[in-house]
């Protein structure tokens, strides 16, 4: 085998606009690491793993064909809804006031990442089945398999893990034609249920939301992670201090900063200019998604590809809405640029998808 | 025609999907929309405002530990205080190589291996950036000598801390613990609790004992300083500050003077020693034997002690008042006769002859007395007197496992007291659903006579008997035993005494507690069996022996102490309270391989309440050599 003939096995299934968009995104990860780490390299290094790990994963998931893919569905939900289950047995790991661990002898793993795809995955694949005629009831089973999975998390509690699971289940809804009328209801029902929700949540959730409004009451426990957060991103102003030149970042200031608050690191940073540049980086990578999106030839393609686009987008909504001072604190990493390999792994399992739904449309026409 | 709908649903489904996913690109532009504005505001808008906030005032929030609230006895006297001292603290983050500078810094100050290791052990609990502490309480000269030398060692530095003290040290450990640092599970604790922002800054929290029941009390609220810092990092000035307002005071039932006799009175035996006020459950003295330093854990315990105090075969950690169960052994009797009463399974002046055994009916077996020949004829206040195994046979096999369980229950067997502390066990008091659960099997008539002199599955702990004792002293109205009395709020110095309602009422006809308290009486009388450690006192004490089994004996096997493994020899029990007719006091003590409670249990209430009734001070005796063996104690058999 020629190289040319290896590089091309290796980037048949590649889709390239949309790994240049990752790269520059993962670019700006280890960049900003090493600004939010103290000049930490092992940090960054450990980040770089992260990713190549990733990658080789998204690689291999990116070639598999997409029969293979509607496969999967019905297995990893299967799988991911007993694991969850198993969260309420004694196996279940209680940190932190809450169960969302399961020990299962080796490591303790989290199965509500693992439902992150599989819930989406599982309501395309049952769109899929039902394509010929979908009725109401078709709606109302989607519907059930995804308030199953986001009740058992809600309850764990992790109300931002269950929140996401639920915009990207309602990303397929919607797509697969949820009508007006339905939506119109659900959201009035939505507002209307708001003062009771309200009531159920936790204590800390409660405080959390109420900290939005009034950071200041809580200087030194939830409310400091907001303050802080706002002072980085106002403080860079226009063209940021420039790089390893933050304050906030270098005097302590800021709290979970390789993690969830990368965000301020890099906004203090590189000022509004930059973060007009990530915003775009975002886009780009977003477009391409959803460019994929329009071109799947199947049902559920369509689904799967427009729902991965839609979640992370508002994942990066989420996060960074959150750094600076517009939505409550939940525990949301900005996706490709924050520490964590966990996140990273389920996030290029997606874009590995869209790579398989964008190169194995061809043999599937044929 | 078939195939031209199809496809123009098909056309359609197209249409509507394109359609949806236009509305979807519109709701990501305008969500990116939202975020830009934020970003106009934040770093255009109010660019300035924030600028000042982070480059020209960098206000830093500084957290002020509060001082922890003090622990004193009923009399005022201070059990548990903070001193301020130096403590020689490195941060490795900021320490090139951590042997030579530690190699270096023990040229200047004593830096022991204990303190190594106790830093190696910190150093893998803690993150880099965290500083610890290498020496705690520094003399003046060390400190001198550091700060001349400073210089040398960048990451190292002296702070001035309040250090956790218990003047008492092992005689109170079991009682109000101690003290350790913050790790991750008492974090996780605190944050689902809501609390970790008021420990922020704070290094130590209640582990054991009453430091950790009373945390929230004790901890106090952190206080707030906003400093403004420059670029290094150091503060300039301070904007504001909210002061921290200290723990508040514990004040204790405990009688540190009492607590100090009792714990001398044991010389060189194991054991435990409750004392109660039966009119409120206070408790006025708690001791476990042996104790602890608790000073060994306040600054983190080094692997070499906590081997040595963990594997001594005399658990100096176990909290035997707490946590040991024992066979009650025959202190259980006056509790049995009250429930013959109370189901009028016997009169008062019932009689039965006891030839010295008893069997079930249609049964061989010997349930042995302890006295050989055995006591004739008995009848209920004599079967308290000579401690008469055969009487209580026959009376729980004629009462039942089910009444047994009703009736002891409403003392508080077999249940947590509910005192106020961690880690309580709750004794064994079994029925037929226990053993049905435990061991699959179901109850056997024979259960319930060895339950009847407290042996068999029962066990209890030296809590729960003196709960159950003071309870009866008072006449069946008990109280759940506490530690501390009263709270005074640190800023207000007002006192808040906490109120403790009855927790057992035992109705009974007084009449039945007369007789029961008036035989328990002449246990301490000439003819009794603790009529020697009773002798000449100035006051009339109530009493029971008892004996509890470590080794089980073989049918027809005789019971020979002195030849013995030491730790092999019964348990010495002795329950108590005095004044008979109006009780100040109940004292419930357990010995260890004791032997016999008349020999060993009983002097040491006595001495208790010697102090507590008429202030009498013991006169100190040296400390016997070896725990004296089984012949120093009178009579061998008697139980």
């Amino acid at each position: 085998m020629t190289r040319r003939q290896l590089w091309q096995r290796i980037s048949a299934h590649l889709d390239m606009p949309l790994l240049a968009g990752m790269a520059l995104l993962m670019l700006a990860s280890l960049l900003t690491l090493y600004s939010a780490s103290d000049h930490n390299f092992e940090r960054v290094m450990s980040q770089g793993m992260n990713i190549l790990v990733a990658l080789c994963c998204m690689w291999v998931v990116a070639n598999l064909p997409l029969h293979y893919l509607m496969r999967t569905a019905v297995p990893i939900y299967v799988v991911g809804m007993l694991l969850l289950l198993g969260v309420l047995t004694p196996l279940g790991v209680n940190s932190h006031g809450a169960t969302r661990w399961l020990n299962i002898g080796v490591a303790t793993i989290q199965p509500s990442e693992l439902m992150k795809i599989g819930v989406p995955l599982m309501m395309a694949w049952y769109f899929e089945k039902h394509e010929a005629g979908l009725t109401l009831k078709n709606f109302v089973v989607a519907a059930l398999l995804l308030l199953l999975p986001v009740g058992l998390i809600a309850k764990q509690p992790d109300l931002g893990t269950a929140l996401l699971i639920s915009a990207s289940g309602f990303y397929v809804l919607f797509l697969a034609g949820l009508s007006w009328r339905v939506m119109g209801g659900l959201f009035v029902a939505a507002i209307a249920s708001a003062p009771v929700m309200w009531k159920m949540m936790h204590d800390y959730q409660r405080h959390r939301i109420e900290m939005l409004f009034d950071p200041s009451q809580d200087a030194l426990g939830k409310g400091y992670h907001t303050i802080q957060g706002m002072i980085a991103v106002g403080s860079g102003g226009i063209l940021g201090k420039g790089y390893l030149n933050g304050t906030q970042t270098h005097l302590d200031f800021l709290p979970e900063r390789t993690t969830d608050f990368i965000f301020a690191v890099y906004s203090e940073e590189f000022g509004m200019v930059g973060n007009l540049i990530l915003l775009t980086m975002y886009l780009f990578v977003i477009a391409r998604g959803f460019v994929i999106t329009a071109n799947a030839s199947t049902y559920f393609t369509r689904l799967m590809a427009g729902s991965i686009t839609l979640t992370f987008a508002t994942y990066a909504f989420v996060n960074m809405g959150m750094v600076s001072g517009i939505l409550p604190i939940v525990g949301v990493p900005l996706p490709l640029v924050s520490y964590g390999g966990t996140s990273m792994l389920t996030l290029l399992l997606g874009f590995g998808m869209l790579m398989s739904i964008q190169t194995h449309k061809k043999l599937v026409k044929s | 025609m078939n195939k031209r709908i199809e496809l123009k649903n098909h056309q359609q489904e197209i249409f509507n999907f394109r359609l949806r996913l236009f509305i979807s690109i519109g709701f990501v532009l305008l969500l990116l929309g939202i975020l830009l504005g934020r970003f106009i505001y934040l770093q255009a808008m109010r660019h300035e405002y924030y600028q000042t906030l982070a480059e020209k005032n960098r206000i830093s929030v500084m957290p002020i530990v509060p001082n922890r609230g003090l622990i004193l006895d009923r009399n005022g006297v201070v059990l548990a205080h903070n001193f301020s001292g130096y403590t020689l603290e490195i941060t490795p983050s900021k320490v090139a190589n951590l042997t030579d500078t530690i190699n270096d810094l023990a040229k200047l100050v004593d830096i022991q291996p204990r303190d190594r290791k106790r830093f190696k052990k910190l150093q893998a609990e803690s993150h880099d950036f965290e500083t610890l502490m290498i020496r705690s309480r520094l003399s003046d000269e060390e400190v001198a000598r550091f700060a001349a030398q400073q210089y040398r060692f960048p990451g190292v530095e002296i702070k001035a801390r309040l250090f956790r003290d218990y003047p008492y040290s092992d005689k109170t450990a079991h009682l109000l613990g101690y003290i350790g640092r913050i790790n991750q599970a008492d974090e996780d604790k605190l944050e689902e609790q809501d609390a970790d922002a008021n420990y922020r800054g704070t290094d130590y929290i209640g582990k054991t004992g009453l430091e950790q029941y009373y945390e929230n009390e004790l901890h106090g609220t952190t206080g707030i300083e906003q400093v403004e810092v420059d670029s290094a990092g150091r503060a300039v000035r301070i904007l504001s500050r909210t002061p921290p307002v200290s723990g508040n005071t514990l004040i204790l039932s405990i009688d540190a003077k009492l607590q100090e006799i009792a714990e001398q009175a044991f010389g060189d035996y194991r054991g435990a020693l409750v004392a109660i006020d039966p009119a409120n459950g206070e408790v006025l003295a708690f001791v476990s034997r042996p104790g602890y330093d608790p000073s060994l854990f306040v600054d983190g315990i080094d692997a070499d002690s906590w081997k040595e105090l963990n594997d001594s075969p005399d658990h100096p950690l176990n909290n035997r008042v707490l946590r040991g169960q024992y066979p009650s052994g025959s202190t259980i009797k006056p509790f049995m006769a009250l429930a013959g009463l109370f189901y009028n399974v016997r009169s008062p002046t019932q009689t039965i002859n006891d030839p010295g055994f008893f069997t079930l009916p249609g049964s061989s077996h010997h349930y042995r007395d302890w006295k050989q020949g055995g006591h004739g004829s008995v009848d209920m206040f004599k079967s308290i007197v000579v401690s008469c195994d055969t009487y209580y046979y026959g009376l729980a096999t004629e009462l039942g496992i089910d009444r047994i369980f009703n009736f002891l229950s409403g003392f508080g067997f077999g249940k947590k007291t509910g005192i106020d502390l961690e880690g309580e066990t709750s004794g064994l008091l079994p029925s037929q659903e226990w053993k049905q659960k435990r061991f699959k099997q179901k109850w056997y008539a024979g259960d319930t006579v060895s339950v009847g002199i407290g042996q068999g599955y029962s066990l209890v702990t030296p809590l729960q008997l003196a709960a159950a004792t003071a309870t009866l002293a008072n006449g069946g109205i008990g109280y759940r035993p506490h530690l501390v009395r009263e709270v005074k709020n640190s800023s207000t110095n007002q006192i808040h005494k906490l109120e403790n309602a009855p927790a057992f009422d035992v109705k009974l006809d007084p009449a039945n507690f007369d007789l029961v308290k008036r035989a328990m009486q002449a246990v301490t009388q000439p003819g009794g069996t603790a009529a020697q450690a009773s002798a000449g006192a100035l006051y009339t004490i109530a009493g029971k022996t008892g004996t509890a089994q470590v080794v089980g004996m073989k049918q027809g096997e005789k019971y020979n102490a002195s030849k013995m493994d030491e730790r092999h020899r019964d348990h010495a029990w002795f329950i108590s309270f005095a004044p008979v007719d109006k009780p100040k006091i109940a004292v419930v003590v357990l010995v260890e391989n004791g032997g016999h409670g008349g020999g060993t249990a009983a002097p040491i209430a006595r001495k208790v309440m010697d102090y507590y009734l008429l202030g009498k001070v013991p006169v100190p005796v040296a400390p016997k050599a070896a725990i004296p063996a089984a012949s120093a104690v009178p009579d061998v058999e008697v139980d």
